[in-house]
């Protein structure tokens, strides 16, 4: 039985420039954030990321990662806008494909099945057609004939997500209330990867959470890494929940992104948990 | 005690509700999110409610408090998107921009390959507006959201859905702070419903960027003493709903 137990910099290390990129999660939720820090740290560029986005997003704009970002939206949640994208767009990079977020959806189902499109009615009416224009509508065969959008199927080079638990095989674990599109993400992706908060042996995952929250299983990682608070500052309950006061710091971050670098993200990961540790108890007065 | 302006808004947007049926109810917004409560309590008791995340909530809670109530249901994102394919959702949005006929703009001002302001995307405003009712929330009417043409087509409107023969389209009502507007005029355009108490007509048209509509307006009508009691005592006793809408 393979063992699929890796480190962060090792996984950045199979990923290419130009590659696309599937980031798992929602938001301000459940981000594979260890990894991204990852790329952040390394020389990749060219990137497109296909996220229901957050500070992932954000992230890999403020450092110049990304030729093209495919989204239904880009929020913090409890902050309605990241920065960083909101600057970079601004500022008339990177390229995006924006589509509402049940699109998205039906373009991971469409690469998942390997169809080259499904039909979906969300699009149809609204400006997402002008915006893409690569996008081709579909007539029903049927009796109907309705028009409908041929959504294209998003195919994934890599897909990133961040479970609560796995095993070193890649049986990956969720134990918060909301799967998100992590297992489509890896179904849609030719190679995917899965960081956790804790590995453990395969016969202690149920000791955690019902069969039903085995959402990954061993068919789709080639990777697995163990990154305790590895989704910090986004959300990862039930082990933790999104650190607002970081998030904050990070919003504000816009203003001084190079002494935000130099504070988090300049280090490995280790360094960047000491350096939120310190964050928090400088504001706590101690 | 007199009655708030805010609360004159919540029972508006609760009124929005009110023959949903069995549905889920996505309210986005503090003054919708009273709304749909208070309509779950009152006239739309099979509304389905959520945490605000993934479960659903067999009683509403009251604004901002934590959820600890029965679970009834598991909601994830993944299931609403099957539930807007499926119809059976009915939301209240929010808009940057909204045009005579309902089209809405929540993604970006300015041009589309360097916007002035980038803001969040067209999220779920296609999808929403083509499979099932909804309706907006603006807190403050003003020219800069009600425009003659919007600068980007996230939500649908009535002429764009009829050129595209959008079978589902049902936009309906936009609640503000001053108003009540539905989109009942020659081709759907938007006309004037209600008038909130202590508004005139005149105020309402000088802050739209286009000629409403206007034929008989009512005055929004105001919240029973049982409505008042539940805003107040039972869904919002820290006044939140000041902060959006300020007396």
């Amino acid at each position: 039985m393979a063992d699929k137990l890796t480190t962060v910099d090792e996984v950045v290390a199979e990923l290419r420039d130009g590659m696309t990129v599937g980031i798992g999660g929602w938001g301000s939720r459940r981000k594979p954030m260890a990894l991204v820090r990852a790329i952040l740290r390394s020389d990749l560029r060219d990137l497109t990321v296909v996220s229901y986005g957050g500070p992932d997003v954000g992230l890999l704009c403020a450092a110049g990662k990304v030729r093209r970002v495919v989204y239904g939206f880009v929020s913090l949640d409890s902050i309605p806008l990241d920065p960083h994208f909101r600057a970079a767009r601004q500022q008339g990079g990177p390229e995006v494909s924006e589509y509402d977020e049940g699109m998205v959806l039906t373009g991971l189902r469409a690469a998942a099945a390997r169809l080259p499109f499904l039909p979906t009615r969300a699009g149809i009416g609204s400006d997402v057609m002008a915006l893409n224009p690569q996008l081709r509508t579909v007539v029903s065969p049927y009796d109907d004939g309705e028009e409908l959008v041929a959504m294209p199927a998003l195919e994934l080079d890599v897909a990133l997500v961040h479970m609560n638990r796995a095993d070193r095989r890649g049986n990956a674990q969720y134990l918060g209330p909301d799967p998100y599109f992590d297992d489509l993400m890896c179904a849609a992706a030719r190679r995917s990867f899965v960081s956790c908060e804790r590995v453990v042996p395969t016969e202690e995952l149920l000791e955690s959470g019902p069969v039903q929250s085995l959402l990954i299983n061993r068919i789709h990682p080639t990777g697995v890494v163990e990154t305790p608070r590895g989704a910090h500052f986004t959300s990862c309950a039930p082990d933790y929940g999104r650190d607002e006061a970081f998030q904050r710091r990070y919003a504000a971050s816009a203003e001084d992104w190079d002494a935000f670098r130099a504070e988090f993200l300049d280090g490995d990961e280790q360094d960047y948990q000491a350096a939120v540790d310190a964050f928090h108890a400088k504001a706590a007065g101690v | 005690m007199d009655i708030t302006r805010a609360e004159i808004c919540t029972v508006a947007c609760a009124d929005t509700w009110r023959d949903a049926g069995e549905v889920l109810a996505s309210p986005i917004g503090l003054i919708p999110g009273l709304g749909a409560r208070l309509a779950r309590l009152t006239t739309a008791p099979d509304l389905l409610l959520t945490d605000g995340e993934a479960v659903l909530l067999a009683e509403p809670t009251p604004l901002g408090a934590e959820a600890d109530g029965t679970t009834e249901g598991w909601m994830p994102y993944r299931r609403v998107l099957d539930l807007v394919a499926g119809g059976q959702r009915r939301v209240m949005m929010g808009a940057s921009q909204l045009d005579r006929y309902g089209n809405q703009n929540i993604s970006r001002i300015g041009p589309w390959d360097r916007p002035k302001v980038q803001l969040i995307g067209v999220r779920g405003a296609p999808g929403n507006t083509v499979n099932h009712t909804t309706n907006y929330w603006v807190a403050r009417h003003s020219k800069r959201i009600f425009v003659e043409s919007v600068d980007l087509v996230s939500g649908v409107g009535h002429d764009r859905a009829r050129r595209a023969g959008a079978r589902f389209h049902d936009v309906r009502v936009v609640v503000t702070d001053l108003a009540v507007l539905d989109f009942t005029g020659p081709d759907g355009a938007m006309r004037l419903r209600s008038v909130h108490p202590g508004v005139a007509v005149e105020e309402v048209q000088e802050r739209t960027g286009f000629p409403l509509v206007v034929d008989e307006v009512e005055q929004t009508r105001l919240p029973t003493e049982h409505e008042l009691e539940l805003i107040r005592d039972v869904l919002d006793p820290a006044k939140l709903r000041d902060q959006e809408v300020p007396a």
